[in-house]
């Protein structure tokens, strides 16, 4: 891990006057993801704070956003500070967020009634700067609303979290229209990691498999990554099966067996 | 569209009697009656429910009521008292509602509630929400809802229950009532009646030169305000403890900038005088008094009692965007009718550790403009099954020390209703082979469970014997899903063996 999030007041000052040096703009942070393979594909060395950045699922995880919202829960779980979570539509489950590490005490939740208060509260957030990250649920987002977002990210260094989702497959194509986040990313689920043979008539259900794509990183390349989902820290790892080790924890070995 | 509360309180003095009185008032089944004087007679001026149920009614003569009922509780009527009550009860009304209320003498209210109803779930929500708390605290009341204040006022008086009006049918409900609805002195009312004239129709078809020929301004008056072909506002109460900060203008200003400079000059004094006084402000009224009688009026609220210009000014100014300055504004007040003490807390005193950063300011600003039940926290509530297992927390609330159990895997979207699918499944305590929903088959390829949770027979009977399993189920494409079975398959009391879909994991 190359930079950490500012772990006192004195790293807090030691911002605050980058900041000034850098003549309004917040020169950011970095949030490394502690996957050596990510961030060494990232321009600086993590996921850039003060920026916005959007996920997307894929195949019906874009319709339900669900291991696209759990890979955001993961990132904001590792910032510091209250996170805004901005919905339409209510239906995210806390126990898996806080499963994911995202402690339920730092999230505030704003259920709008469209995505334009949606991307109203967003921005708000962003512009506020006290917030540890701004995670917000759209199927649309235009070039003009991103733009708004990333600027009002830069200009308090907070990290700005837009997870596209969609209530009809057909609204699928507007993410192929360019947005201004700094990277964009897709998250797809696959079949668990296998887990070691047990006496069951099914195999149990391992720790959950992402196919992670970087489709647009700004100032680097694109990437994909087989990777296993959030732990209860909000890291992901590498399948056990393509590291040289094994990190399956015992707890899931015990839960598979119950 | 206007939407005009009118609250009657039709026992409003024997009621205010009871509450003074407190432990020492007559149970309710005694009849109670408050006595004045008319000239050299004493007669019945208030009768509550019981005594009017035994055929008292105001009016009627102190000595025949007594001679109709020997046990009769006689109280003297003290009509000053009762007018001030109904200005406190404005006043309660005003900090729990809506901005603009104002006393109705001598037996109600009227309030504007006008944008004011979302903080309550709508119309009828505002509506059973002030005739319950009426309730709670001893007051018999009803009340009504429409778009003018003569309408609300006929409804809430001559309807049998609390009566919500759809926007622009107050007119046509209100024709059938008769003339005393209108608001009309006595003899009005009798000399229409002479006139063969009974209900509001009547006179509305009858030409209204004669009319007003005859009965004077009065009439055709009071008709216009309860049509709404002429404004009545509302002067909202005022009170000498309210903090408020007050603008005249000697020419009528309207210019969004010119708006925006005196709240900020508004805020100022405000927050003067609540320094002066310990003070934060709680809830925030913006009233731009307007050349045509109209009021518009911003309410906002905050999380925390604060009294920072900066702050008040943009949570002021977020909203004057709403405020139709029509032909101009010729006063605007800002009162803070809800204050609590503010005490400064001392600044942290240990530099290495970061203070918490402080939201409340962008909550303040979101739920002004969303509305304030959009934003709130979950914490983890006392209850297994996964749609009770969280309680929403206002969005300052303290951290909670409980936590969701670990152990088991739960979904990150939870469906809001179970969603029942059809599934192969081969025994009753097997994960199903393949399921179908929403018109897709999957093949199961890896599953978990059972996890069993049992319904809550506290809650409700039906749960009494009721149990779910929950299984985690994986298809050939990597999909989880949350699906449970009612019933243990063992026993039919525990459920009918159905499937269902509750959630999806990532």
């Amino acid at each position: 891990m190359s930079v950490a999030p500012p772990t006192s007041a004195f790293e807090t000052l030691r911002k605050d006057i980058a900041r000034l040096e850098a003549g309004g703009r917040a020169p950011g942070g970095v949030l490394p993801f502690g996957v050596p393979d990510i961030d060494a594909r990232l321009p600086a060395g993590g996921l850039q704070l003060g920026a916005l950045h959007e996920v997307a699922g894929g195949g019906n995880g874009a319709l339900h956003g669900t291991a696209s919202a759990l890979f955001v829960a993961g990132v904001a779980a590792r910032t510091r500070g209250p996170v805004l979570w901005c919905v339409t539509r209510a239906d995210l489950f806390a126990p898996a967020l806080e499963q994911a590490g995202l402690e339920s005490n730092r999230v505030v939740y704003v259920e709008a009634e469209d995505e334009a208060a949606v991307l109203t509260a967003f921005e708000e957030g962003l512009r506020h700067g006290g917030l540890g990250a701004v995670v917000g649920e759209v199927a649309r987002l235009s070039m003009t609303a991103s733009r708004r977002l990333q600027l009002a990210a830069e200009g308090s260094g907070t990290l700005g979290l837009a997870i596209r989702r969609w209530r009809r497959q057909a609204e699928a194509a507007d993410f192929g229209q360019p947005t201004a986040a700094v990277t964009r990313w897709r998250v797809t689920a696959l079949p668990s990691t296998p887990l070691p043979s047990k006496p069951l008539p099914v195999a149990g259900v391992g720790r959950a498999r992402w196919f992670v794509e970087l489709i647009r990183c700004r100032a680097g390349a694109c990437a994909d990554f087989e990777l296993e989902a959030c732990d209860e820290t909000g890291r992901l790892a590498l399948p056990a099966d393509l590291a040289d080790r094994s990190s399956s924890t015992p707890a899931w070995d015990r839960r598979a067996v119950a | 569209m206007r939407r005009v509360v009118s609250l009657y309180l039709p026992t409003w003095p024997t009621d205010r009697l009871r509450r003074r009185l407190g432990t020492d008032a007559p149970s309710p089944e005694t009849p109670l009656v408050l006595v004045g004087r008319i000239g050299r007679k004493r007669v019945v001026v208030a009768a509550d429910a019981a005594s009017q149920a035994r055929r008292i009614r105001p009016g009627m003569a102190a000595t025949q009521a007594r001679a109709l009922i020997p046990d009769l509780t006689v109280h003297d009527h003290d009509p000053q008292g009762d007018a001030d009550g109904l200005e406190q009860l404005a006043l309660w009304a005003l900090r729990r509602y809506a901005p603009i209320v104002a006393a109705d003498p001598p037996d109600g209210l009227v309030i504007d509630a006008t944008g004011a109803t979302h903080r309550y779930g709508g119309d009828e929500g505002l509506l059973d929400d002030l005739v319950e708390t009426c309730r709670a605290v001893g007051l018999t009341a009803r009340a009504a809802m429409a778009d003018t204040w003569g309408s609300a006022h006929a409804l809430a008086r001559l309807l049998a229950r609390p009566a919500l009006v759809a926007p622009d049918r107050g007119a046509r409900l209100i024709t059938d009532l008769p003339t005393s609805a209108l608001r009309l002195t006595p003899d009005i009312v009798a000399g229409l009646s002479r006139m063969g004239i009974d209900t509001v129709g009547e006179i509305e078809a009858k030409p209204r030169a004669p009319l007003a020929l005859r009965f004077g301004p009065e009439l055709t008056r009071r008709l216009d305000q309860a049509f709404g072909r002429t404004a009545e506002p509302i002067d909202p109460v005022e009170a000498p403890e309210l903090i408020q900060a007050r603008e005249v203008f000697a020419e009528p200003i309207g210019a969004p900038e010119t708006l925006a400079r005196y709240t900020l000059k508004l805020a100022h004094t405000l927050c003067a005088a609540l320094e002066t006084r310990g003070l934060g402000a709680l809830k925030l009224d913006l009233r731009f008094h307007r050349v045509d009688a109209n009021i518009e009026v911003i309410r906002i609220g905050t999380a925390r009692p604060i009294r920072d210009v900066r702050r008040l000014t943009r949570l002021l100014c977020d909203r004057l965007e709403t405020v139709d300055p029509g032909l101009g504004v010729e006063i605007m007040v800002l009162t803070a009718p809800v204050v609590e003490p503010l005490d400064w807390k001392p600044a942290a005193g240990d530099l290495a550790t970061p203070a918490a950063a402080d939201v409340s300011d962008l909550i303040d600003i979101l739920s002004n403009r969303l509305g304030g039940r959009r934003l709130y926290r979950l914490a983890p509530a006392q209850s297994d099954v996964p749609e009770r297992s969280s309680i929403r927390l206002a969005p300052t609330a303290l951290p909670v020390p409980e936590r969701w159990p670990k152990r088991w895997p739960r979904p990150v979207r939870l469906l809001p209703s179970p969603e029942r699918i059809e599934t192969v499944a081969l025994l009753p305590d097997q994960p199903p082979v393949s399921f179908s929903w929403r018109g897709v088959r999957r093949r199961v390829r890896r599953a978990d469970g059972p996890e069993r949770i049992f319904g809550e027979w506290w809650r409700r009977d039906g749960e009494r014997d009721a149990v779910r399993d929950y299984f985690q189920l994986e298809d050939e494409a990597g999909e989880r899903f949350w699906v449970f079975r009612r019933g243990d398959g063992e026993q039919p009391v525990t459920g009918d063996l159905t499937w269902y879909l509750h959630g999806l994991f990532g």
